[in-house]
């Protein structure tokens, strides 16, 4: 079956998710507005720091409280938001209708239970079933991610799994109680080249059966390539640009979405020199109040320090947030990007 | 010796013995974690060995760096038998060979100030007087972009990037003829990457010395090296020049491997290989070709004999029935 791009399912609008510290106010997500459609990829790119995992958490409102905590912002799961919920309702949303793969499969396995108990777990929040047609369904689970021989895996120990096994197995819960959103957070860094190319038919392949949406958190150009039908850039808690995944690769308008797309090497050409950015993103605790970027920015100027760039529309739902991108900036000779 | 290379490994053999009960312990197998494999580094180039966890690509650094002693087969830094030294040239040995690690986090000392971090390999290994010293770490320093001013702070005052920059410099500061970097960037954030490996290019060029890449990420790998080596469960399968490999690779194993890597742009569609299963244990390996069970070209003969390197046009050489 193939996919199809329906309609949106998980809206998020103006999110800010702050984390009160000793130090001071992180802002690790500070303003945050996307949205993902059924049977569609998101990607959500960024560096370390940036605020995608955050981001990511918050939507499942799994922050880690008590320092952080969602000050503002709507997310809209099939019209409902969740923000205003409560915990209760909120437990029926998780895994049911949206749920999570993170990084590490070594650590989001627990140790002492077998991966079957693990299923069943997660299967029976959602199906009150008796024992032996929970396993069943365990064991079907299992072998829609391809563990081979599922009947005697669902008796296994994470520790009698390898890393990509694994991985899979975290994949089965996720998707044990036919969850619409996934999450995906750097689920493959940790996997194999070979391994994370399984991984990632694995999950394309669910997802025409089921017409899921994902929503990929990732450092990966590479993956977002492969993956995604549309991306999202992020920088110092803001998405700084986002649209198709083409236009964003062929004509990326942001200078930091540039230079980042410089700074990757490339298996399929020779490249003389690689671009590199300079200098260090932000800290989040204090930022300054014109663009964030503008300090490690070649075309920064005046302008950019001062104020925070409003969003300006490319094409068909390119955005970006840079003054250069402002009428009056574009009829300025001296703006295009080189690399 | 115009044309000896600086390093020269030749038939490198680690097996780790598998044992069994705790108080009469005997040993039921080995872990063949690297097979006999040879290859060489020439001045001022850069080979990468590339493969997948548990191929042996770190045993073979280790083994190198005299971390372990080989089960068989020598290891020749500058002609000389790298496991047969003793006393003074051993201490020349380690000043020649340095290592720069994948995790800056926990390759630094946390106790000790970047000043003594960087100058460790001319304290230990030469007598060089306090005053160079100084002054050669302050112009390493500077050479990999930091501030001699910041010699005399700790390595929890940096961030990744800087603190793979003190590693570098650490690495290079007595003048080594080879430096193995084992995943040098991996750990780091994608802008900080093409920093670091910029800068490992540029002071390629400028000192002569030759790298040893370990690596997984293939891109980084065309990137930075001369010359490509890649390994299936302890033997190399696969070597050639970089541009040669990756236009035209041979071995079905390099082939699934490439195709296996992620595009740097949507519109490269590759043809997958998706292998079946996954890497088989290296305690008790496939006979033959040690890649044959997850072969799709796989014939009779390739369980049953080694395949021999040849060495085919353009010095490529490859372990494969199939040429």
């Amino acid at each position: 079956m193939a996919r199809q791009i329906g309609d949106v399912i998980l809206e998020v609008e103006d999110l800010h998710t702050y984390c009160f510290t000793r130090w001071g106010v992180v802002k690790a997500v500070d303003g945050v507005s996307f949205s993902v459609r059924e049977g569609e990829t998101l990607g959500i790119v960024g560096e370390s720091g940036c605020g995608k995992t955050m981001t990511a958490l918050s939507l499942l409102r799994l922050q880690p409280r008590p320092v952080a905590r969602i000050v503002h912002g709507v997310i809209r799961l099939q019209g409902e938001n969740l923000l205003e919920k409560t915990e209760r309702e909120m437990r029926r949303v998780r895994g049911r209708r949206i749920s999570m793969i993170l990084q590490d499969p070594q650590t989001s396995l627990n140790p002492v239970f077998t991966i079957g108990n693990q299923l069943i777990e997660a299967i029976k929040t959602h199906h009150a079933d008796g024992r032996s047609s929970l396993l069943r369904r365990a064991v079907e689970r299992l072998r829609q991610v391809r563990v081979a021989a599922a009947e005697r895996r669902v008796r296994d120990y994470p520790h009698q799994m390898s890393g990509g096994m694994k991985q899979r197995v975290v994949g089965a819960i996720a998707i044990s109680c036919e969850p619409r959103v996934i999450i995906a957070d750097e689920p493959t860094t940790a996997l194999d080249v070979t391994i994370q190319a399984q991984y990632l038919r694995l999950l394309r392949e669910l997802q025409e059966q089921t017409n899921l949406a994902i929503i990929f958190i990732t450092h990966d150009f590479g993956v977002v390539a492969k993956m995604c039908d549309r991306v999202a850039v992020m920088y110092a808690g803001r998405i700084i640009e986002q649209g198709p995944v083409r236009d964003i690769f062929n004509h990326p308008a942001h200078p930091y979405t540039q230079a980042l797309l410089h700074s990757v090497p490339s298996m399929d050409e020779d490249i003389q020199r690689l671009y590199s950015i300079e200098g260090q993103p932000p800290a989040l605790w204090d930022l300054p109040p014109g663009c964030r970027f503008a300090a490690r920015c070649p075309h920064a100027e005046e302008q950019c320090r001062e104020s925070y760039p409003p969003e300006f529309s490319l094409n068909d739902g390119h955005t970006a947030h840079c003054w250069k991108l402002s009428p009056e900036w574009q009829t300025s000779p001296s703006f295009a990007l080189k690399a | 010796m115009a044309d000896e290379p600086v390093l020269r490994v030749e038939g490198l053999t680690k097996h780790f013995p598998v044992t069994e009960g705790l108080l009469w312990m005997k040993v039921v197998g080995a872990v063949k974690a690297v097979d006999g494999i040879s290859f060489s580094v020439q001045q001022g180039e850069t080979l990468a060995i590339v493969g997948e966890s548990g191929c042996g690509k770190t045993t073979t650094a280790k083994l190198i760096l005299r971390l372990e002693e080989p089960t068989s087969g020598q290891v020749f830094v500058d002609g000389k038998n790298v496991h047969a030294l003793a006393g003074h040239e051993l201490s020349e040995y380690r000043t020649t060979v340095q290592a720069v690690f994948q995790d800056p986090w926990s390759s630094l000392p946390p106790r000790m100030r970047v000043q003594d971090i960087v100058a460790e390999p001319l304290v230990i290994n030469r007598s060089v007087p306090a005053a160079v010293i100084k002054e050669r770490v302050a112009a390493m320093l500077s050479r990999v972009g930091l501030r001699p001013q910041q010699a005399a702070l700790y390595p929890h005052e940096f961030s990744g990037g800087q603190r793979q920059r003190i590693a570098v410099a650490s690495a290079l500061v007595s003048d080594p003829k080879l430096i193995i970097l084992d995943e040098p960037v991996s750990a780091l954030d994608v802008s900080i990457r093409a920093q670091i490996m910029n800068l490992l290019v540029d002071l390629q060029r400028e000192y002569g010395v030759s790298y040893l890449l370990i690596a997984h990420h293939l891109a980084t790998t065309r990137y930075m090296a001369h010359e490509v080596a890649v390994m299936y469960l302890g033997k190399l399968v696969e070597r050639a020049r970089t541009k040669t490999l990756f236009e035209n690779p041979l071995h079905p194993y390099t082939k699934a491997l490439f195709s296996a890597a992620l595009p740097a742009h949507p519109d490269i569609v590759r043809q997958e290989i998706i292998l079946p299963g996954e890497v088989p244990s290296p305690i008790n390996p496939p006979s033959g070709c040690r890649f044959h069970p997850r072969c799709s070209y796989a014939m009779p003969q390739c369980a049953e004999v080694v395949p021999e390197e040849k060495t085919l046009a353009g010095g490529h050489t490859v372990a494969c029935h199939l040429y």
